[in-house]
């Protein structure tokens, strides 16, 4: 369990508080957040998922159990986790309660991950950095106000094409 | 890159001039032209034609250093806030697309907010998109601009597109502020009854978010749930799922009004398990799991503590557990959320078995997520379902070799939680041998749950000091403070073990002198029983042959090693001086005695010049000092946890304070405090110089040493006026200096520790010169508040004590205030003020609690 000291505003039940891909060099291909954090509070935030997420290998769960500041001046402490899993050079990170469905949100990420593929026809890290708009609009067709909008690969992807006509 | 970049769009405009230059025209148009080509150069001098979006995240790319980057970075951050400054319309598109790229590589780009607005006010779609995007990214909550931003949301809401009014949810969807949402809410929400599937979808969810935002907006969106869950669409249903739970649990009214969608809830998720193949949904062959999961959700938010929703949907969990195909992941995602909704709900026992058998089958499963999973589940269940759970204990025990820490520490945990009577021996070696082979990180946790478990469900007392002895051995450094005293506790109680356990402590000790509990343990035992040790009383086992000066030789080692703490050299002085009197080779341990009160270890000291007068001033009495200690009382109650070791390390004689009833005895009021001194009726060990009867007098002198060891470890800082003497014995004839008591009495510290601090101040009620008026002054330097704050005391049964109600009880950190109370001891007899302290309050969450003996009182506050 790491110890993030950060000032997570006591906001509502949110299933997930950010969406986070990065390489393994801790660069960030994307990051989505569905909670309100100052710039330097995201920095840190990623710089310390980075941290704990890199270190583990196989054998270990695809989930990290962090706790965090819920608000500053109240001194609450809460409970939250990393869901992730690793794509060749790719962690996708899901931050969410501690509550919530583990294996569930796994498989959110698949389909996350199944959807950008069939996008981006055998996408790569590359794909991600020179088109990193569009994979935000990936998002924001299957994730909205922090939680999953569609799961259906074939109706993301129709979407998603027509989002590209339109340019 | 960028200038080389600059330089090239230089040449192109100049040949361009070259070729306006030499066409043929009339003077006119030449003039003109050449305004023209002025104005062009003026314009492209400042601002050439930015460098496009993917030209530079490659250049950035090439940067090898970080300096490399940033100095690019900054480079193209210039260019871009000229060409906002220039209100160029062409590229902004593609300059806040560049700066967003920048912003993601975790610079700073909020220059760029009022221009996310203007694209977002445009009419081109890719603008818009860039223009929400950034509004995304680079606006909070806390921008003025949402007014702005407000007012094109709203206008894009309307819009003719479906496309741009489902950019606009998406955007309110993840950063509308409650200002916003209470604005727009009403499009939200018409949104929400359209059609139009794809904007039904965003609209629930940015009602989730509205809802979530401000709650008081929830009932707006009550008349469009009405056919939610008609829907045939996956999405909408899906989305509309999380609107109903969102609802749900925010509100309990509405978690009335919903629970009669229980019957539909269960259709939906009948049709889902019992449909065929449905391409577009499909996950592995399981039909839309997410949304399987959501209504799991929901069904167990609507069926918690509510028996006829509970019944309604007992059937279908039933169905789902048993017909959902488990070989992926996916499965047992709707497998895990079922389980929750059993545990949750007011389900059947027979069910509720199923669920702890799908968790146990699940610690059998491949996948680590799963395993973990499973163990963290049953830990929440075990108190409720204890006995399903301990049908699978030996799977959660094979646990316990994961590769993966987390499971490894649920799986300690819950081995733990399922220890009994019954299986005690079988668990305890599965838990003693993990706490062999595991990592440092557990072993402190691993050994207090032995610890605890031992002394609940210990067989028989041979087995609980033998597995305590296994642990000390074993992870010794790891044991925390408050086992010692313990330990030292159960030892005594179990008086037919005294010869045993001492053979078995000097022979850890001989092969290992670097645990220091351990070694604290293993010197109070041969402190107090080293006469069994060198007669060879043992039954339990072989007695070793060993000699007095062997257990000495041992015992002195102990001083004088580097791996010994000071906390440890005290027990060790106090067992060699306690074999004074059970040894016959007392001129050693003088010798040993006297060395020491000129140590350089304060404690030390005082310890050895205390026992050297024992041997000089006070022979006489040395032998009833020193007798063994009698059988404590058993306070089952206080597990190992519930004593706080506040500051071991000031308190060298812990064996002795340790067996003060005091210490052990879990005290609440102030009255308790009383009982604590009754018996230890100070006055006639103070008035008399030298005890007449010194064996019968043995008891109260115990307490007294106790007494004094605590003085030793607690009394507070040395710049107090110390009225009390400094050697416990002399103490006894030492006479009041003072008589005057109309002077002003000075202030004195009664207890400073752990960044508490406890002053009292005195004066004198005026109508009764008897009273002592005596006003605490808490404060506490910490960085934390000290909460649910405490203060008792007691005093010997000559005086009486009344005390007022504190100021308050939380004691705010940083010196930051204080907290006061008034004590008013009448004392008739005029007799040297002392009185036991008892502290108790909670600290950065944890609670504290500390005993402390004041008896420095300046002599003008009881004369």
């Amino acid at each position: 369990i790491t110890f993030l000291t950060l000032n997570f505003l006591s906001s509502p039940a949110i299933q997930i508080r950010f969406i986070l891909i990065q390489n393994r060099a801790g660069k960030t291909r994307l990051a989505k957040w569905y909670m309100q954090f100052d710039d330097d509070e995201k920095q840190k935030l990623i710089e310390e998922v980075h941290a704990v997420v890199t270190v583990r290998d196989a054998k270990h769960t695809n989930f990290v159990e962090v706790r965090l500041y819920a608000c500053l001046s109240c001194l609450q402490f809460r409970n939250f986790k990393i869901i992730y899993r690793r794509y060749a050079g790719l962690y996708f990170c899901i931050c969410v309660d501690v509550t919530d469905n583990n294996l569930a949100y796994l498989e959110g990420i698949h389909n996350f991950v199944e959807v950008l593929n069939e996008y981006f026809h055998n996408v790569c890290e590359l794909d991600l950095v020179f088109n990193f708009y569009k994979v935000y609009t990936v998002v924001d067709e299957m994730f909205l106000a922090g939680e999953i909008r569609e799961t259906s690969q074939t109706k993301v992807l129709k979407q998603l094409l027509m989002l590209q006509s339109l340019e | 890159m960028c200038s080389c970049y600059y330089s090239s769009v230089w040449l192109h405009v100049n040949t361009g001039e070259c070729n306006l230059a030499s066409k043929h025209v009339p003077l006119q148009y030449l003039i003109t032209l050449h305004w023209f080509e002025t104005l062009f150069l003026c314009v492209f001098q400042r601002m050439p034609a930015p460098i496009r979006l993917r030209e530079l995240i490659r250049t950035i790319r090439t940067a090898r250093t970080q300096a490399e980057e940033r100095e690019m970075i900054q480079k193209e951050c210039a260019a871009i806030r000229s060409s906002f400054r220039e209100e160029d319309n062409t590229y902004r598109c593609r300059n806040v697309a560049k700066l967003l790229y920048m912003h993601m590589l975790g610079y700073p780009a909020h220059f760029g907010q009022l221009e996310c607005l203007k694209l977002i006010a445009s009419q081109k779609f890719t603008d818009k998109r860039i223009g929400y995007l950034g509004a995304m990214l680079l606006l909070d909550e806390r921008q003025d601009v949402h007014l702005l931003m407000t007012n094109c949301i709203k206008n894009d809401l309307n819009h003719s597109t479906q496309y741009v009014q489902g950019l606009a949810l998406c955007t309110l969807g993840c950063m509308g502020s409650s200002e916003m949402c209470r604005d727009l809410a009403g499009e939200v929400e018409k949104l929400l009854k359209t059609s139009n599937s794809y904007l039904r979808k965003k609209a629930a969810l940015c009602a989730v978010h509205v809802i979530r935002k401000v709650p008081e907006l929830m009932e707006m969106f009550l008349p469009a749930t009405k056919n939610l869950l008609s829907e045939k669409n996956h999405g909408v249903l899906h989305t509309s799922v999380v609107l109903l739970t969102e609802m749900c649990e925010r509100s309990p009214d509405m978690l009335l009004h919903f629970r009669k969608l229980v019957p539909q809830l269960v259709r939906i998720l009948k049709n889902l398990i019992m449909s065929g193949y449905s391409p577009e949904h499909d996950v592995s062959g399981i039909s839309d799991p997410f949304l399987q999961v959501r209504i799991l959700r929901l069904l167990r938010i609507l069926g918690r503590s509510d028996d006829d929703s509970s019944e309604a949907m007992n059937d279908i969990l039933a169905q789902v557990a048993t017909n959902t195909e488990t070989s992926k992941n996916v499965g047992n995602a709707i497998l895990y959320e079922t389980v929750l909704t059993i545990m949750d709900i007011k389900s059947e026992s027979g069910l509720r078995v199923l669920a702890i058998n799908i968790l146990g089958r699940f610690l059998l499963n491949n996948d680590k997520n799963i395993r973990y999973v499973a163990l963290t589940s049953l830990l929440k269940t075990v108190q409720t379902d204890h006995n399903a759970v301990q049908r699978h204990r030996s799977t959660i025990v094979d646990c316990l070799k994961d590769l993966d820490v987390s499971i490894k520490r649920r799986a300690m945990e819950l081995s733990f939680a399922l220890v009994n009577g019954n299986n005690i021996r079988g668990m305890m070696k599965e838990l003693l041998y993990f706490l062999d082979s595991c990592d440092p990180e557990f072993k402190a946790d691993c050994a207090s749950g032995v610890f605890l478990a031992a002394e609940k469900y210990a067989p028989s007392k041979r087995w609980h000091i033998d597995t305590i002895m296994r642990v000390l051995t074993t992870a010794g450094s790891y044991v925390r403070d408050d086992s010692v005293p313990n330990l030292i506790q159960l030892i005594t109680n179990s008086v037919e073990m005294h010869a045993y356990t001492v053979q078995r402590l000097y022979k850890a000790l001989l092969d290992d002198i670097s645990q220091q509990p351990l070694v604290q343990v293993s010197s109070w035992c041969i402190g107090e029983y080293g006469d069994l040790l060198v007669s060879g009383q043992c039954e339990e086992e072989e007695p070793i042959q060993v000699t007095e000066d062997e257990v000495l030789d041992v015992l002195e080692g102990l001083l004088v090693s580097n791996l010994s703490t000071p906390v440890t050299r005290g027990y060790s002085l106090t067992a060699i001086m306690k074999l004074s009197t059970r040894f016959s080779s007392v001129n050693r341990i003088k010798k040993v005695v006297s060395i020491y009160s000129s140590s350089i270890d304060v404690e030390l000291q005082q310890r050895a010049v205390e026992y050297n007068a024992l041997f000089k001033k006070y022979d006489h009495m040395r032998p009833a000092l020193l007798e063994r200690m009698p059988i404590m009382e058993k306070t089952a109650s206080n597990g190992p946890t519930e004593i706080m070791q506040t500051n071991g390390e000031t308190e060298p004689s812990v064996p002795d304070t340790k067996h003060l009833p005091l210490v052990t005895q879990p005290a609440n009021q102030a009255n308790d405090l009383l009982d604590l001194l009754g018996g230890n009726d100070v006055v006639p060990v103070i008035q008399t110089t030298l005890p007449t009867k010194p064996a019968s007098a043995g008891g109260e002198l115990l307490d007294l040493l106790g007494d004094l060891s605590l003085s030793g470890g607690l009394a507070p800082a040395p710049s107090v006026p110390v009225s009390q003497p400094p050697f416990l014995l002399d103490g006894l004839s030492s006479q009041p200096l003072f008589n005057d008591t109309s002077a002003a009495i000075p202030p004195m510290t009664a207890y400073s520790k752990n960044g508490l601090k406890i002053e009292f101040t005195f004066e004198r009620a005026n109508p009764n010169p008897n009273i002592a008026v005596i006003t605490i002054h808490a404060t506490n330097t910490t960085e934390a508040d000290m909460t649910e704050f405490v203060f008792q005391a007691a005093v010997p049964k000559t005086f009486q004590l009344q005390l007022l109600s504190p100021s308050s009880n939380i004691v705010p950190a940083l010196n930051q205030g204080s907290v006061t109370q008034v004590i008013r001891v009448l004392n008739p007899q005029k007799q040297q003020l002392r009185m036991r302290v008892k502290l108790t309050y909670t600290h950065k969450g944890s609670p504290v609690q500390d005993l402390a003996e004041v008896n420095n009182f300046p002599p003008q506050s009881w004369q």
